[in-house]
């Protein structure tokens, strides 16, 4: 079985990879300067074409590009191709409800399934592998995103998407799947349920686990792979780089390298913007080297973890990302789904029958997460009837999973008896153990 | 003709109903009858007192989530037989009842029968001239 995908690129020397950031950089700068949105934000900061930036370095010339910046930009402000060489939109819903779009064209997509085929070569995966995907099919890049890279490599992929969990485990069994493409709170509540199924482990041929889309500890990974003796692997990526296949981990399974070939990765103080050493924990910062639809440089994820300073065993030189230990806004991930408090208080504040008081309570049900959102009835807009005050819990819960995308479960409770915060208000009160 | 009941909306937990008795007493309300609706995990309280504004006022003060509703309230002999006529009539005229409740006023004499209908006005017409005392103010203060 091959070790590597690529290997002249997975094993680049030092200054043959700088070489090849600062071509590709330079080319994405000229993409860029084609962007409504770059046109005028390099050139505010002195960068008027690629022959501007001369050396590596000079990308710290480059200002961060933010979520609020792609949200301002929607829908294509930070489109740089003609829309005819456009294959693939894919959206996420923003912090507030406007909505970020990436763009791709045929060679992006192309790139994209690249990274996500060398990623699982590098797990020691390869076409005898049965890979049945878990993670939702659409927009959200999970499912799409390994999707095509697992046919690259050759596998026979079962593209279930998520939920349904009674079939996943009966095409779990009947198909010999080898290998999930999974969040790791999913797979922790599959395996609560075999016993129910009347389906032991040993009826299945599980061999690894591609765990992504949430964060979670390192305990959390041991319990999945006693759970189902299988070895499993961390992936990190965001919509905005295109999804999955940003980093992952090899067979040493020490963390994850982040293909620096396609994303220039720094660590930055979050508070100064000033870049890290590595070793020094911070927030992560991409700048896609290779899209062309859409060009996003310095582009702050809000994500902190850090980037390790020595080379892993398996011979890979791009540098490996740490776990996500934090974030630097509140941003929530429920379930693999990411929310904002800011889109729940959007929909409250919409509707007139409820108070402008409102609390987010996360507990662990099972292995899942079980988001709450409690209200309260605004007393003037009261009829005294219970089933309008049904209806408007019924509401409330279609406007949220139209907004947030997962089910919440809405309580509605009496005027002024949610906790009134003086300053800041604690909004989110989050009780799920960490696994 | 047309009565008041009070609906309060309350939390289904231990308390709630003590804070709204609480009100009720400090401000010298006399509760002729209540039920309770539950919802899981909330309430409907409906409350027939002897003054429905200033309890509605009081309540309303102290931020609770009420509101003062019409319904019918219909003099009844406390006897065998006489809930039946008025469920004949209310059936034979095909008046669906939203909710019902009954206290007794008077015991072997006279109770009160307190529908929610959706046309009060046009049933208790219909009431009266079958030869039903439908209650007004009379009901808080007998």
């Amino acid at each position: 079985m091959a070790r590597y995908w690529d290997k002249a690129v997975e094993t680049i020397g030092a200054t043959a990879l700088k070489k090849l950031q600062l071509a590709r950089l330079k080319n994405t700068v000229e993409c860029a300067l084609r962007t409504p949105f770059y046109q005028v934000r390099l050139k505010k900061a002195g960068i008027n074409s690629s022959r501007d930036i001369k050396r590596l370095e000079d990308i710290r010339r480059i200002p961060f590009t933010s979520k609020d910046d792609l949200r301002e930009c929607y829908p294509n402000g930070l489109l740089a191709v003609p829309l005819d060489d456009v294959v693939r939109v894919h959206t996420s819903s923003g912090t507030t409800g406007t909505p970020t779009v990436i763009y791709h064209t045929k060679k992006d997509l192309a790139r994209w399934t690249d990274l996500v085929a060398r990623s699982i070569v590098a797990t020691g995966a390869g076409p005898s592998d049965v890979f049945q995907n878990m993670m939702t099919y659409g927009m959200f890049t999970g499912g799409l995103g390994l999707h095509y890279g697992a046919e690259a490599v050759g596998m026979t992929v079962i593209p279930m998407g998520g939920g349904n969990t009674r079939r996943q485990v009966q095409l779990m069994k009947d198909f010999r799947s080898t290998i999930l493409h999974v969040t790791p709170s999913y797979l922790l509540h599959i395996h609560s349920k075999l016993s129910e199924f009347g389906i032991a482990v040993s009826d299945l041929n599980l061999r690894k686990a591609y765990l992504g889309a949430e964060p979670y500890s390192e305990n959390t990974r041991k319990k999945a792979e006693q759970l189902f003796t299988i070895d499993a692997y961390n992936s990190y990526g965001l919509s905005e780089m295109n999804g999955p296949g940003v980093a992952f981990e090899c067979e040493y399974k020490r963390d994850m390298h982040v293909w620096e070939d396609t994303y220039f990765v720094e660590v930055i103080d979050p508070r100064t913007g000033e870049v890290q050493p590595d070793g020094k924990e911070g927030e992560v910062v991409f700048t896609n080297l290779t899209r062309e639809a859409t060009p996003l440089l310095r582009y702050r994820t809000r994500d902190i973890a850090f980037l390790h300073k020595g080379l892993c065993e398996c011979g890979r030189t791009h540098r490996r990302l740490s776990r996500i230990t934090g974030r630097t806004d509140d941003m929530l991930i429920v379930n693999g789904v990411n929310v904002y408090p800011s889109q729940i208080e959007e929909v409250i504040m919409r509707i007139p029958q409820v108070g402008t008081n409102y609390q987010i309570h996360l507990e662990k049900e099972g292995t899942l997460d079980k988001l709450t959102v409690k209200v309260e009835i605004y007393s003037k807009m009261f009829s005294g009837n219970l089933s309008e005050i049904d209806a408007l819990r019924e509401r409330i819960k279609d406007d949220l999973r139209a907004a947030i995308i997962i089910h919440p479960g809405v309580e509605l409770h009496e005027p002024g008896s949610l906790p009134v915060f003086e300053g800041k208000a604690k909004r989110v009160v989050d009780l799920r153990v960490k696994l | 003709m047309s009565a008041k009941e009070v609906n309060v909306f309350v939390d289904n937990r231990p308390g709630r109903l003590r804070s709204v008795a609480e009100v009720l007493s400090e401000n010298k309300i006399n509760v002729r009858t209540m039920t309770l609706q539950d919802h899981g995990q909330y309430g409907l309280m409906k409350l027939i007192v002897d003054k429905p504004d200033k309890a509605y006022l009081a309540l309303a003060d102290k931020g609770f989530a009420c509101a003062v509703k019409e319904i019918m309230a219909i003099l009844l002999k406390d006897k065998p037989g006489s809930f039946l006529k008025l469920a004949d009539i209310l059936s034979s005229h095909n008046v669906n009842v939203l909710d019902a409740y009954g206290f007794v006023i008077e015991p072997k004499k006279s109770a009160v029968f307190c529908v929610e209908v959706k046309d009060t006005s046009g049933i208790s017409a219909i009431l009266k001239k079958e030869g039903f005392e439908v209650l007004g103010e009379e009901l808080y203060s007998f």
